[in-house]
């Protein structure tokens, strides 16, 4: 729970300067007529706020606090003569303002650079061919010229240095199917539905000798009429129907049957 | 008589990267006013109602690429390779855009954050380039943008980003020294 609201507050506001800017916003203000008491309130109250959700307020969102309980202090105190020849011009309210501005301008600009078009988001290129493809290409074509840094190296390294995926393992199955294995996965292909093509109840199959299991599986089931299956034209696909026991998944009853079976069999 | 329009259009189908004028004059020995007639032709079709890819001019090269409207159906192909960045890192990269060559420390004054990491992000998205060094105490790394950053957002040159709100301002408080030394070339 905390941990989550740790997660909201700290995307919304990526700075003091941004809170700032969204705190004079919501007030309305012009930030060349900032009324530093208000937003010195809302500011230190968000930052209450912050801390008692365990947020580990940020030391550069205490010292813009610092900067505005300073800048709110000279506005009650009369300006003495001595201060205002010592500032030498830089008002420090100034500088804030200064500096909101042209946040502002920047955060405006990363919202338009946040609608243009951007590839592999909304435009889309040929992809590049594959890397022996590409090692083939440049020897013919070793006249252009690109500037490369340092970073295209480490960037190359990097990408030498990737774990590799483990090389696949084969797995070779045991392969001990039978009959009632072949009913089993038949069931699970035709569990809950209306009508399966006929294709369809081999996809689970891998090797030949599944396929033919499965298939005797499936005579097994007609014989016990827990399957149809029907063709609507010669030649064309064949559809199985299970019973409304299969649909319903009453497994028990049949395994039951196949038992029986398996057991006379014996 | 070839159909210079068609075989630009093939060419520039078959490519996997934009390909500059030069490039283009090579593969076809023409002079550049016939290519170019035939590339704004071939722009103008591609602008007509019906068109799934339109003719762009990125990183001072002509590439070839779906229209934004279609990115849904892209996608649809699973070669999702998304461009996601988060609201800081589009605002440093918006600053280190407008602002270059730029160095941390000035990054972070505008953002009034620690920025490291994200710079650090931006050049693995190679959206970002060292530039250089400045000529200052410590000798920061200074920051550009990358030929990539133009592909990423369909530029043509820097020149093509839109232009910042101006406001009124008697000084700018942190206006930059632009004594750089650059290293490696300019814009690669």
């Amino acid at each position: 729970m905390v941990e989550s609201a740790y997660a909201i507050k700290i995307s919304q506001f990526e700075g003091p300067l941004d809170l700032l800017l969204h705190l004079v916003q919501k007030n309305e203000m012009d930030i060349q007529d900032i009324q530093i008491a208000t937003i010195t309130a809302q500011y230190l109250e968000h930052l209450k706020h912050m801390q008692a959700q365990n947020i580990d307020v940020a030391s550069d969102f205490l010292l813009m606090a610092a900067t505005l309980l300073y800048l709110k202090s000279r506005t009650l105190l009369p300006v003495s003569r001595v201060e205002t020849e010592q500032d030498e011009g830089v008002d420090p309210e100034e500088e804030l303002k200064q500096r909101l501005l042209e946040y502002q301008r920047y955060k405006e600009g990363a919202q338009k650079l946040e609608e243009f078009p951007r590839l592999f988001r909304d435009v889309f290129p040929r992809p590049p061919l594959a890397q022996d493809d590409i090692d083939l290409a440049v020897s013919s074509d070793a006249q252009t010229q690109i500037d490369i840094s340092v970073y295209d190296l480490v960037r190359a390294f990097s990408a030498v240095m990737r774990p590799k995926p483990e090389p696949p393992v084969h797995r070779v199955n045991g392969g001990v199917i039978n009959v009632s294995l072949g009913v089993r996965l038949l069931l699970q292909q035709l569990h809950g539905k209306e009508r399966v093509s006929f294709q369809r109840c081999f996809t689970a199959a891998t090797t030949r000798l599944e396929v033919v299991v499965q298939f005797v599986a499936m005579l097994e089931l007609i014989r016990l009429q827990l399957l149809n299956f029907e063709q609507h034209s010669p030649g064309g696909m064949v559809y199985m129907y299970p019973s409304e026991r299969i649909r319903k998944g009453s497994y028990a009853d049949i395994e039951h049957m196949l038992d029986l079976k398996e057991r006379l069999d014996d | 008589m070839i159909d210079l329009k068609a075989c630009v259009e093939a060419v520039l189908f078959s490519s996997d990267s934009a390909l500059s004028m030069a490039k283009l004059e090579q593969i076809f020995e023409v002079d550049t006013q016939e290519l170019r007639l035939a590339l704004q032709q071939l722009q103008h079709e591609c602008q007509q109602e019906g068109r799934g890819v339109v003719l762009q001019e990125v990183a001072g090269g002509f590439q070839l690429r779906t229209r934004p409207e279609y990115a849904h159906w892209i996608m649809q192909l699973k070669r999702t390779r998304h461009m996601n960045l988060s609201r800081a890192a589009t605002e440093t990269l918006a600053i280190i855009a407008y602002r270059q060559p730029v160095t941390r420390a000035e990054i972070e004054a505008l953002r009034s954050v620690d920025s490291g990491g994200i710079v650090r992000t931006l050049l693995e998205k190679d959206l970002v380039r060292v530039a250089g060094k400045k000529d200052a105490p410590g000798r920061p790394l200074i920051y550009a943008t990358s030929t990539r950053f133009l592909e990423v957002f369909g530029l043509n040159s820097l020149e093509d980003l839109p232009s910042l709100r101006d406001f009124k301002t008697d000084e700018l408080e942190f206006e930059l020294e632009m004594n750089f030394e650059p290293e490696g070339g300019g814009q690669r």
